[in-house]
């Protein structure tokens, strides 16, 4: 029950981008396609709990001062191999994403776990919570990356349902429409939580 | 005139964070206050200024005769992390007034992540050295020039009446949206 509250929870109630507010910066940036956000939201769920597990077996053996960098290190190894992995398996998609997948070592969600979850659990819990908060991250990119692609292109993971001469509102895949698009659904997800 | 060019690209027309979405973070959480967004800009400005020249160097005389190109995200992030902790130790002993001014907003800077994202697209650009200069500054000068227009805004906000459900984060999501456009308008520049 408790391992269940601990994956449960990072989908919705303590979900990383819309309550926490963790790592908005590839959020706003990588989702003007749904299957891009799924992309980026993969890559760090696998970088979030390869670094949970590990952060959590080695927790014992790293002093308490040079805490950070060993977790920095830690985590910007699995971002490494991420990063060589998606350029030899998906260059498309590797290309597409850019340097957000580097940048995936200063997501303040990844060392935020670390810190708060990681280092203080044991290995399986923080596998646990590194897949939910992983998963909470990826729906909530593939979510915004279709609202985002379905506005602006008037398709949905690349298939178009509007008129093939016709246009979506460019403006949501261009930056303005991220923000835009992240700030009603923040609002939406507080509205849930708290309904008042 | 290349310079120029890069110069403008990089403040107007690629705005770090309106644009290219990096340093959100410092984004929305210092801009309340005009006077604190200016301090995190001047920071931002001197630290990526000095971390990009820093593995700029590394990347071009240990990584790649070395073939550990591989490595440089692990030594970028291990760099810019040593770097701050390096820079408030001097600060504090070298110039207490500079200190004060700027020491809240250091470590912060560390988990900027334009900071390593600009490393990154120095390299990716193939910018030489006096070029990464000039981009890495008016990068950051792009950055500060967002967070005060934008702090100003929210100074604004504070007193406006929004609807309920938009109060706070969601409400200056979208007014940075708005911003965002209004940026936009300088496309046709370069």
């Amino acid at each position: 029950m408790n391992q269940l509250n601990n994956f449960t929870k990072g989908l919705l109630r303590e979900n990383p981008i819309l309550v926490l507010l963790l790592g908005t910066c590839p959020t706003l940036a990588v989702t003007s396609s749904a299957v891009n956000g799924l992309g980026m939201g993969l890559a760090t769920t696998f970088v979030l709990f390869m670094s949970n597990v590990f952060i959590s077996m080695v927790k014992g053996f790293v002093p308490d001062k040079v805490r950070i960098p060993a977790f920095i290190v830690v985590i910007a190894s699995f971002v490494t191999v991420v990063d060589l992995l998606m350029q030899a398996y998906t260059p498309g998609l590797s290309s597409q994403l850019g340097i957000f997948i580097p940048l995936i070592v200063v997501n303040c969600i990844v060392l935020g776990r670390a810190e708060a979850f990681a280092a203080k659990n044991n290995v399986f819990s923080s596998f646990i919570d590194g897949m939910g908060m992983g998963l909470g991250f990826t729906l909530a990119l593939v979510i915004m990356g279709s609202i985002r692609e379905m506005l602006g292109a008037g398709a949905i993971f690349g298939f178009k349902f509007i008129p093939e001469t016709a246009d979506g509102a460019l403006i949501f895949i261009l930056a303005p429409g991220a923000f835009i698009t992240l700030g009603f659904m923040i609002a939406i997800l507080k509205k849930i939580n708290k309904p008042s | 005139m290349e310079y120029v060019i890069i110069l403008i690209s990089a403040i107007l027309v690629n705005n770090i964070v309106l644009a290219q979405f990096l340093g959100i973070c410092p984004f929305l959480g210092v801009s309340t206050k005009i006077e604190t967004a200016v301090g995190m800009g001047a920071s931002v400005l001197f630290v990526m200024t000095l971390a990009t020249i820093v593995t700029f160097l590394i990347q071009q005389y240990v990584l790649t005769p070395l073939n550990l190109v591989f490595l440089q995200t692990i030594s970028f992030i291990l760099i810019i992390a040593a770097l701050v902790q390096m820079l408030e130790i001097i600060l504090k002993k070298a110039s207490p007034a500079l200190y004060q001014a700027l020491g809240i907003y250091l470590p912060l800077i560390t988990t900027n992540c334009a900071v390593l994202g600009v490393a990154i697209l120095v390299i990716k650009n193939e910018y030489n050295l006096v070029e990464s200069v000039v981009f890495t500054m008016a990068t950051s000068i792009g950055f500060a020039l967002a967070l005060v227009i934008f702090s100003g805004i929210r100074e604004q906000l504070a007193i406006a009446e929004v609807p309920k459900g938009l109060n706070g984060m969601p409400i200056a999501l979208i007014t940075a949206g708005i911003l965002a456009m209004a940026f936009m308008g300088f496309a046709g520049l370069v």
